[in-house]
Parts: structure tokens; C-alpha cells; sequence
């Protein structure tokens, strides 16, 4: 008996490790997806044409360390945005798990906080897995053409934006700009978990 | 003989002491003074949480309970806070105490996460909590929430048992 409990451990915790590694790598190309923001309206990749980059974060309204970083994503929607590169955020927790994380309380947030990027829900959570995204906050830069050029953190402090020594996703943004690969390509940060039944 | 122990810490560390919890500034501190040099016949159980953290917290009773079962035994458990050490005060120690924690906490105040989160464990994504088993060169890294103190304990074992 207990080495069938062991054995079923086991699996669960293999199952668990595969998927931590599933997603995106540096070098992927992502797919295109379609959901929907707290304007009402439905919005995808392809709907912004124009556009050199995408800054897909996946983000949410109860995390500490995602709300210490909403100033700084409106921020560099400000910085980046006239340059061509458009930040995405979307929520990918089940609200039911976590009811600050419903699509009425992304609307009063986004309000509250006068974000300028769409900021979208995850319905039904299929999105997530697939970018592999395991926390919030946790960024996917994505070039022109979808490839994933960039993983991780905003940059190097959360907790204090005015000690932050290294701004990882900005450098890696202003890499595309010059034609370069970002350098890192990969950085962690401390997060929530994402939240699923 | 608690005020001289405290003081070792603090002289040796560079920990700071506020009632039960020991601050670290930077992870090497850390590291250097809770997971290096462990005793070869010990199992040590290691989780990274913070209050803020609803998992983490939900949790928790299960590594209480853990440790209450094996204190007087080959066994050492230290719940590592990443809360906000502005908060230590007003936040954490209200929890511990209301929650009478009886296990070792420590709270890492190091905000250079990058560049300590892969010396915890290179798998690790950087979402809490997590759980580290160690026991002499054997090791365990747990991304993910035990749901009972059973299947916790049933981890720990496996390498206790060694």
C-alpha cells in the first residue's frame, strides 16, 4: 500500500515537473490567441499590425508583487509604446479560486489604475499553460513575427523601483530595437503561484 | 543563554533578530548560515513562503504539524518568509504569533531574486511556496502546495528513512 502511494506520488510529482517545463522557450514562435479585455471588446496579436513587439505579461489584481509592478507596466507602455512595442497584460487565475481576480474587479483595477494596454482574462485557463507562464507576474516578450525573444522578470527589484540596478525587460526591448538578441533572454522573480482548482 | 545564541547568529551572519525571526539582507547570508554545513544524519525540511501568500498559508498547518510530530528527532524544518521586511513587525510576527508557529522562521529580505532563486534550485520558476528536503547529499525540490500533512510527511520520509 505505501509503496503504491509512493509510486502514485511520484507520478504526480513527475506530472508536475513536465509541466513546469512545458511552454515556450527563448527562440519558439508563439500562436496567435483571441481574448477578451476589461474594454469588452475581443483582441488578438494580428489586431495590432503595426506593431515591432509584444510585451505579453501575465499579471493580476490580488498578487502583491504583480500590483507592485502596475505602475511600472504603464510606465513602459509609455516608454515603448511610440516606439511600436505594445504591452499585453492578462490574468490568468480562476476567479472562482480567487474572486479579486474576476473580470469585474480587472475592470475596476485597470480603471483605478488608468492602465494604458489591454488587460485580458484567460477564460477557462488555456492560455497560460500553453506560454508555460507559472506565475504573476511573468513576461514573454515576442518580436514582429511572434518569436519569443524574452522570459522572466520586469527587472531586478520589485519591492523598491527606485534601487532597481538592472531594467531586464526594458533592456531586452530596447535589443529588439537594435536588432540584437536580448541578453539575458532569461531572468526569475519571486511570484504568486498561479491559482487553479 | 538565548541572548548569547541570538548574538552568535548576528555577529557570524550578518542575520538581524527580531523576537523569533532572523532577517537576512543578502541570500549568501542566508545560505551560508541555514543550508550549508547540515548535519549528514538529519532531514531538513526548507519552504519558502510569505503571508500574503494564500497557498503558502494554507499550507502551513501541515508543516506545523510535521514538525511537531519529529522535533525530538533527527530533524530540523525552517520556514523561510520572503514578506516585505518593512512588514516584519506590523505583519509577520502578528501571524506567527496568532498562528503559534512553532517552527524555526527566517525572514529573506534579499530583493535580487534573480540572482539567488536558481541557488535554491535551478527548476525553480520562482513562484511560492516551495519545499526543500535535504539530507546529507540527497535532495528534493517541491514547485507546488502539499494538501495534507500525510502527503507532505510521506516526502519527508523518503528521505528520513535513508
Amino acid at each position: 500500500m505505501k509503496n503504491l502511494i509512493n509510486t502514485f506520488l511520484l507520478a504526480l510529482l513527475i506530472g508536475v515537473t513536465v509541466t513546469a517545463q512545458s511552454g515556450y522557450k527563448v527562440g519558439d514562435t508563439a500562436a496567435d490567441f483571441t481574448l477578451k479585455g476589461v474594454d469588452g471588446n475581443m483582441h488578438s496579436l494580428a489586431d495590432m499590425k503595426d506593431a515591432k513587439g509584444f510585451v505579453v505579461t501575465f499579471t493580476c489584481n490580488h498578487c502583491p508583487y504583480a500590483i507592485m509592478y502596475e505602475d511600472r507596466l504603464v510606465a513602459l507602455q509609455n516608454e515603448f509604446g511610440p516606439k511600436g512595442y505594445q504591452v499585453i497584460a492578462i490574468n490568468p487565475n480562476d476567479p472562482e479560486v480567487k474572486p479579486d481576480d474576476s473580470f469585474d474587479n480587472m475592470i475596476i483595477r485597470a480603471e483605478e489604475k488608468k492602465f494604458n494596454f489591454p488587460y485580458l482574462i484567460d477564460e477557462g485557463q488555456k492560455l497560460y499553460p500553453i506560454f508555460g507562464a507559472t506565475k504573476t507576474p511573468h513576461v514573454f516578450l515576442l518580436d514582429s513575427k511572434l518569436e519569443v525573444k524574452y522570459i522572466g522578470a520586469i527587472d531586478d527589484n520589485a519591492r523598491n523601483a527606485d534601487e532597481v540596478e538592472d531594467r531586464y525587460l526594458a533592456n531586452a526591448i530596447n535589443a529588439l530595437e537594435a536588432g540584437k538578441n536580448p541578453d539575458p533572454s532569461m531572468t526569475k522573480a519571486i511570484g504568486c503561484s498561479i491559482k487553479t482548482k | 543563554m538565548k541572548q548569547f545564541f541570538l548574538v552568535y547568529i548576528f555577529m557570524f551572519f550578518g542575520g538581524l533578530c527580531f523576537g523569533q525571526v532572523t532577517v537576512y539582507e543578502k541570500f549568501d547570508d542566508m545560505e551560508s548560515a541555514i543550508m550549508t554545513d547540515l548535519s549528514p544524519d538529519t532531514t531538513y525540511v526548507i519552504n519558502f513562503w510569505a503571508t500574503w501568500c494564500g497557498p503558502c498559508v494554507k499550507e502551513l498547518p501541515y508543516f506545523e504539524e510535521l514538525n511537531a510530530l519529529y522535533v525530538d528527532q533527527a530533524f530540523k524544518q525552517i520556514l523561510v518568509s520572503l514578506d516585505d521586511p518593512k512588514k516584519l513587525e506590523s505583519k509577520v510576527i502578528p501571524f506567527l504569533t496568532k498562528n503559534k508557529i512553532q517552527s524555526k522562521v527566517v525572514l529573506l529580505a534579499d530583493g535580487k531574486a534573480n540572482s539567488w532563486i536558481d541557488k535554491v534550485d535551478p527548476k525553480w520558476s520562482g513562484a511560492i511556496p516551495i519545499t526543500l528536503i535535504l539530507k546529507g547529499d540527497e535532495r528534493k525540490f517541491y514547485e507546488q502546495e502539499f494538501h495534507s500533512t500525510f502527503e507532505l510527511e510521506e516526502q519527508m520520509l523518503l528521505l528520513f528513512n535513508k
